[in-house]
């Protein structure tokens, strides 16, 4: 079936499969490779991207559930040489430890602000509660995304 | 794990809908937000070969209140629900049920009606609904009709709706009569162990994960309209229920959860 997919400001018109799954459309057709796959069950929330400015698990959605929707990976989020606020608040807080769990947490984290501008360490605790780090480097992480909110970005 | 291979067509109606589900039979599933269904693909526990999506359906996500109750489109987003003024105003418990689901990412693709209609006794928003009260809206091809919460659910992961049908729309009562909700689990995201909804100051006491199907306790409910007391009313709460016994909790333990639990819940509602 043929899907319409914008993806960091880019359309891509792919032919894919019904039962292809978003996160591999994302990953091995259009090759952007920093949505990762973690436990594959919803649970990890290292695949976290945005739909239509909302965080969504990548891995349990359909490419073609995504048809006609505006994607933002990690990808998407620095401009030119610049990070997103997010990205620079987890480098200055140590927000990462081996990574693999960061662009999920990124997009999670952007996400959660959007809805919640001056939350609580407890309320960014619950917001990130749909994603892991097996590093168990949580107090950086929540650090980080309360460290991005005071500056308003 | 990627699901076994399947047909994908859009509805762009709920009558398209019914007339696909009536054109491919019970071979077919529908798909609103998928974080139930496509997992249970994944995992090939569901192995449909056509799957219609009604998750573009919009005209059947809305939130409104009317004439006592407040009415729910099945496409309706959990994340819609938990921060929905009319809910806040008319329903607050299903507002505050709807926020403990999962996750943020989760509640952003999951659906009320999906929920419903996946019919699974571990989940908290039929819980919610069946304390409530509430009514159930199905669209099939000789029309609509309602179907008390209470009667909705026959099974395991199985519910009164016929292959051809589609939840349409959950009406749930106004009223911000005594409610709670518990939810007792050991990790965030997971279901509960055991869940306890009570609202209406306890005319409705629903249990999550003490059976096959989300569950009225109703030796509960009717010891409270008895005269009982609430600690007297929650020894009663196990009363009638086969408990699954999995890694979690054996049998006996979720009785006693559900004891526990109901005379929190009980007591947090303003019933004593």
């Amino acid at each position: 079936m043929e899907v319409q997919i914008t993806i960091n400001g880019t359309t891509h018109t792919s032919e894919v499969e019904p039962r292809t799954l978003l996160v591999h459309h994302i990953r091995d057709d259009l090759g952007l490779t920093g949505t990762n796959v973690g436990c594959d069950t919803s649970s990890c929330g290292a695949c976290t991207i945005h739909i239509d400015g909302q965080s969504a698990k990548s891995c349990t959605l359909l490419a073609v559930q995504a048809n006609g929707a505006d994607l933002t990976t990690i990808e998407g989020m620095a401009s030119g040489d610049g990070l997103h606020p997010m990205q620079q608040a987890f480098m200055e807080n140590h927000g990462l430890q081996c990574g693999y769990c960061t662009p999920g947490m990124v997009m999670a984290a952007t996400s959660f602000l959007n809805e919640n501008a001056d939350p609580s360490e407890a309320e960014v605790r619950e917001g990130l509660e749909g994603n892991l780090c097996r590093c168990t480097g949580y107090h950086n992480i929540v650090k980080s995304v309360l460290d991005c909110a005071s500056k308003g970005a | 794990m990627i699901p076994a291979a399947f047909d994908y067509q859009v509805a762009e109606s709920a009558d398209h809908a019914i007339a696909l589900l009536g054109e491919h039979g019970d071979e077919s599933k529908l798909l609103a937000g998928g974080h139930s269904l496509v997992p249970m693909m994944k995992f090939r526990l569901a192995t449909p070969t056509m799957v219609i999506d009604v998750g573009r359906l919009d005209d059947l996500r809305y939130i409104r209140a009317e004439n006592g109750h407040v009415a729910i489109g099945a496409l309706t987003r959990h994340h819609e629900l938990e921060n929905s003024d009319v809910l806040a105003d008319a329903c607050p418990m299903l507002k505050h049920v709807a926020s403990l689901v999962g996750d943020p990412s989760v509640r952003h693709r999951g659906t009320l009606g999906g929920t419903l209609a996946h019919s699974d006794p571990a989940s908290d928003l039929p819980a919610a609904v069946l304390a409530l009260g509430g009514t159930l809206v199905a669209q099939g091809p000789s029309g609509t009709r309602e179907i008390a919460a209470n009667e909705f659910f026959t099974g395991y992961f199985e519910s009164v709706l016929a292959p051809d049908e589609m939840l349409t729309e959950i009406r749930v009562p106004s009223g911000t009569g005594g409610w709670n909700y518990q939810k007792f689990n050991r990790r965030a995201q997971d279901w509960a162990i055991v869940g306890v909804g009570v609202a209406d100051g306890g005319k409705g006491v629903s249990l999550v994960n003490m059976g096959s199907v989300p569950l009225r306790a109703t030796a509960v409910e009717e010891a409270l309209a008895g005269g009982a007391s609430a600690a007297d009313a929650a020894a009663l709460a196990a009363e009638g229920t086969e408990p699954p016994t999995d890694l979690n909790a054996d049998a006996d333990y979720r009785g006693h959860l559900a004891r526990t639990l109901v005379l929190r819940a009980l007591t947090e509602a303003g019933v004593s």
